[in-house]
């Protein structure tokens, strides 16, 4: 039932107040007729009697209290969904903005979907290799997993999702694998970059795309996820397809949470976003998941960048706190030249050890993986000791500790934008690069694996 | 019946609700999505709704139920996993699939089943509040069917043993029918006879905790830490190996994917002591982060009264609560919602009061009713500080009136060592009642040795800040000695892998004959360095290895183990 008025009260930010209501339902849309005749969307946020709070998905200039019309839906907002989708570009509300033909379908969503009831999760180890060294090897990707990148200004984490938007798969099994891509306030160069490379690369037929840019209604920001993982679990839980959720920069998307919170005069939580954040960022990053029965999968990549490199900062943290781990980037490393600048020490996939092994990579996995952590942070630890005391102070076991971390760094962390490590190519590469450590030094793997993967890259060789 | 006048998020305000009361459950719209009543003014009620309120309307009916918020209490509870309100979300599943629909009203048992119900109680037997009548076996815990609370002594009028759905009468008192189910309000403690002294601790297998930071049976404790350091995987743990009788495991506001793990995991894990499936013995509660938030304060009332249930009938029950912060959160964002006045970050002015009243009701009692019997229940609650830093309310509110603290440590866990809890940080106040157990069951001289072992700890911290500054090489033998010893202690003791099937749990015996060992090996070697040995021929000797290999012994053989490597080590020493 759809109810029109021409009696909005206040104009606050991004907030519309209309009274002499009939009554609005909690979340429903509404449309916003301007007085130019354009179109806005909205979202009652608060309904009483006679009166609504609206949210506007716009910018609200060149609203007015007198002839502004607004227009009630009775419905919550929806998108329609279908597999047409695939190889479209949207903005941020859903509407095409690659010339082609709006989605017909009967099939609409409600954006805000429903939460995967826990009993009926299915628990996810499937390991999907992204053909970076790090992630792979160290802090290992499955899928229905959550896995944030955590970076700041000026680093390349647009590359290094790119690179894994584009290598992704899922080994042994020929499945669909599809991308659906939310930006939120990314800007017009950052939207092009990855454009330009999902065309080149062929990517773009196999992606959905939500655009959100810097200039655009940053309160849109706070639909643009909700509409890419409709869409993504609509290709997931009825399509089958393995689908991993891009969606940079959530940076964005708390503040526009904030924006609204700031203009609801509501009491502020840490630096003056609102206290159910938490929960509110759990409503998207929740949505990545396995279902028992179904085939299709949802795999979140969110990226996020830390506002002076604070993890502590509260929106590094409560997604730390929601997420199955993090991949953090550095400056350092990205100073040193070092391309993706993982940086692994604080880096963490928590269902790791449910993807890896000798039936979904490979056995020695684990024990490679945990060597490689151990020796690498010992080696950085060793440099802070090198920066106090000297280098000629160390033993001659303590300089291979330190010259493992630097080659570390070179060859097992650095690797192109292009190249695709199978994780054969990276386990053994880790092989290579431990040989260098003397063989007593060796704790963490076993013995059995070193003798049959890495006994080739020691010196003297077969023993 | 009143009117919806106002809707904003999770709460809403009624008009027209004279006559009902704080804390009486509703149903609010044509869905009739359940809420809480949690202020009055006039005839307007604020009410929490436990569902999500999109599409509600003002006009929509509310209806009183009459009644607070309750739950079942009955067999059927062991093996469940229910939501934040007592719904079985595995019957949720089979109603609206993999996705959870709004308006599910199912009650939380099984109302079909029939229970084996064995009578103890005659007829004629004067019965009051807590008297057990009967027996039904539930799993392979043998569940009491006590005289409910709330029902007035008298005579017991029929009895009889048989098969009984939850819902039927299988003895009268007086006038009055009991059945294997009564309902309870979940924010009322369930009474007792009186609370009693700690005596006995919670073994949970973990070295760092029974042998340094002991949690005693019916305590209450907290572990804080920021995200990453393992609150989960050590909440999972007590839940698995500490030798509670009972565990009621909440998930508050946590990851699907980890309630999912316990799902999956719990069936499969075998109980170390009667060698049953752990989930025997389990309850779960999952609201999970993205499920209503008002029901999301409500778990963690619903899981403590299905604790304070099984401790009635004189078990020993564990409770989980992870995370207490996302509870303490979940009150925060109703308390905004109703425009109260903030108190430190935004938290309600109450907080601490309600986290008070929540630690509170876990004890060690002596059960109302006859026969004679203790229960008690432990409470372990995960708090996540944001950002590591415990400086902020919620963490604040818990540690004034939990008696334990581990303190999770994220440059522990960074540094992969696990369990991440700083030994320098966490404490347990049940030190001292917890004593004459030790001396008792493990042994005399016990607690001097974990004093002992504490003390070269704080001394390494402080070795450690020079070494910082001039190398570990500069350092004099002796000090050197020390840093070798609590290299042991932290690695080849305090370290301890949950995934590894061998070491996940030691017995205190076992914990005994380790620490034991390693300060034999610090004593012996401190008397050699007196003696001129020199300090490489002390760390050349292979006890040290042999130490480092403790943690995979079987059981049986610490002991011949332990004394063998002192023999040896003496020896070598020679």
């Amino acid at each position: 039932m759809i109810k029109e008025y021409q009696t909005v009260k206040e104009i606050f930010g991004p907030i519309v107040f209309v009274e002499d209501i009939q009554d609005a339902a909690y979340n429903e849309t509404v449309d916003i007729i301007m007085p130019s005749g354009e179109k806005l969307k909205g979202q009652v946020l608060e309904s009483s009697r006679g009166l609504a709070a609206v949210q506007v998905f716009g910018a609200t200039t060149g609203l007015d209290t007198k002839t502004t019309r607004i227009r009630f839906s009775g419905e919550t907002l929806q998108l329609p969904v279908s597999d047409d989708m695939l190889g479209r570009v949207f903005d941020g509300t859903g509407q095409p903005i690659d010339k082609g033909a709006p989605v017909v379908s009967k099939e609409k969503r409600d954006i805000n979907g429903f939460a995967i009831n826990p009993y009926a999760r299915a628990s996810p180890h499937d390991f999907i290799q992204t053909g970076v060294s790090t992630i792979d090897a160290l802090n290992t990707l499955v899928r229905g997993q959550k896995l944030p990148i955590f970076s700041t200004a000026g680093l390349p984490h647009n590359e290094l999702a790119v690179q894994i938007a584009r290598q992704a798969t899922v080994r042994g099994k020929d499945e669909d694998f599809v991308v659906v891509f939310a930006a939120m306030g990314i800007t017009n160069a950052e939207a092009q970059f990855f454009m330009k490379d999902f065309e080149k690369t062929g990517a773009l037929e196999r992606a959905v795309l939500f655009l959100n840019l810097a200039n655009d209604p940053s309160i849109e920001r706070l639909i643009t996820p909700r509409m890419a993982l409709t869409t993504a679990e609509y290709l997931a839980y009825e399509k089958d397809m393995q689908v991993l959720v891009v969606m940079t920069d959530m940076t964005n998307y708390c503040d526009a949470l904030r924006e609204i919170a700031a203009a609801r005069q509501e009491v502020p939580g840490r630096r003056g976003y609102p206290g159910y954040m938490y929960t509110d960022l759990a409503s998207i990053y929740e949505r990545a998941g396995t279902i028992k029965g179904r085939k299709g999968t949802v795999t979140q990549l969110p990226i996020l960048t830390m506002p002076e490199e604070d993890i502590t900062h509260p929106i590094p943290d409560l997604t730390g706190y929601i997420t199955e781990g993090q991949i953090v980037l550095s400056r350092e490393l990205h100073r040193k030249t070092i391309y993706p600048n993982v940086d692994v020490l604080p880096s963490l996939s928590r269902l790791m050890n449910a993807g890896i092994g000798s039936n979904r990579t490979r056995e020695d996995h684990a024990g490679v993986s945990s060597q490689l952590y151990a020796s690498y942070a010992q080696g950085r630890d060793l440099r802070q000791l090198v920066a106090v005391v000297g280098e000629e102070a160390l033993s001659a076991k303590d300089k291979k500790f330190l010259k493992f971390a630097d080659q570390f760094e070179k060859r097992f962390v650095q690797q192109g934008r292009h190249e695709n490590r199978s994780i054969e190519q990276s386990l053994d590469l880790g092989w290579e690069l431990l040989s260098e450590i003397p063989e007593d030094e060796l704790k963490r793997v076993k013995t059995e694996h070193l003798e049959k993967y890495g006994r080739k890259f020691r010196a003297g060789g077969k023993k | 019946m009143g009117k919806l006048a106002k809707i904003s998020g999770p709460v809403i305000v009624a008009e027209g609700m004279s006559g009902s009361q704080m804390n009486e459950v509703v149903k609010v719209g044509d869905q009739e999505l359940l809420g809480e009543i949690i202020s009055l003014k006039y005839d307007r009620a604020s009410i929490q709704v436990y569902e999500d309120t999109s599409g509600l309307k003002p006009g929509d009916a509310v209806v009183g139920t009459g009644a607070p918020l309750q739950v079942e209490l009955g067999p059927g509870l062991l093996k469940a996993v229910f939501d934040g309100i007592q719904r079985p979300l595995d019957v949720i599943q089979e109603k609206t699939g993999a996705f959870i629909q709004r308006g599910v009203n199912i009650p939380a048992l099984d109302i079909k089943k029939k229970w084996e119900f064995e009578a103890m109680a005659k007829k004629g037997d004067a019965v009051g509040p807590g008297d057990v009548l009967g027996t039904v076996q539930e799993t392979n815990i043998t569940h009491q069917i006590l005289v409910p609370p709330m029902v007035k002594a008298g005579t017991l009028s029929w009895i009889k043993s048989g098969k009984y759905t939850v819902r039927e009468g299988v003895a009268h008192i007086g006038k009055t029918e009991v059945g294997l189910s009564h309902l309870w309000s979940v924010r009322k403690p369930r009474p007792v006879k009186e609370k009693l002294r700690f005596a006995n601790p919670l073994v949970t297998g973990k070295r760092i905790i029974d042998t340094f930071f002991p949690m005693a049976k019916g305590g209450a404790g907290a572990i804080p830490g920021p995200f990453g350091s393992g609150k989960t995987v050590n909440q999972q743990d007590l839940a698995k190996y500490s030798d509670a009788q009972i565990i009621v495991y909440i998930g508050c506001g946590e990851r699907g994917n980890e309630m999912t793990e316990v799902l999956t995991e719990f069936p499969q894990l075998e109980d170390p002591k009667t060698k049953k499936p752990l989930m025997e013995r389990t309850v779960l509660i999952a609201n999970t982060s993205n499920m209503p938030v008002a029901a999301r304060e409500a778990s963690v009332y619903t899981g403590i009264t299905l604790a304070e249930y099984y401790r009635d009938m004189g078990y020993s029950v564990a409770l989980m609560a992870d995370s207490t912060s996302r509870w303490a959160e979940a009150m925060r964002e109703i308390s905004g919602r109703m425009e109260e006045m903030p108190g430190e970050e935004g938290y309600p002015a109450y907080l601490g009061r309600k986290l008070a009243e929540f630690y509170e009701r876990a004890g060690k009692v002596q059960c109302l009713g006859s026969p004679d019997r203790e229960g008690s229940v432990t409470v372990v609650g995960a708090v996540s500080p944001a950002g590591g830093d415990i400086s902020e309310p919620v963490s604040q509110g818990t540690l004034r009136i939990t008696k334990v603290f581990w303190a999770l440590d994220a440059n522990l866990s960074r540094r992969r060592h696990y369990p991440a809890i700083n030994w320098l940080k966490s404490y347990s106040l049940y030190d001292g009642e917890l004593e004459d157990w030790y001396a008792q069951n493990v042994a005399k001289e016990f607690y001097p040795l974990r004093a002992k072992a504490m003390n070269l700890l704080q001394k390494e911290e402080e070795l450690q800040n020079i070494v910082q500054l001039i190398g570990p090489d500069a350092l004099p033998d002796k000090e050197r000695l020390v840093l070798e010893a609590t290299k042991m202690i932290r690695e080849d003791f305090l370290q301890q892998n949950s995934f590894d099937p061998d070491d996940a749990y030691t017995s205190p015996q076992k914990q005994y004959w380790m620490i034991k060992t390693i300060l034999h090996y610090y004593d012996k070697a401190n008397d050699a360095l007196a003696t001129d040995v020199s300090l490489e021929k002390i760390l050349s000797a292979k006890a040290r290895e042999e130490i480092s290999k403790l943690k995979r012994i079987p059981e049986k053989q610490v002991k011949t183990t332990c004394e063998q490597i002192q023999k040896d080590f003496e020896h070598a020493l020679r």
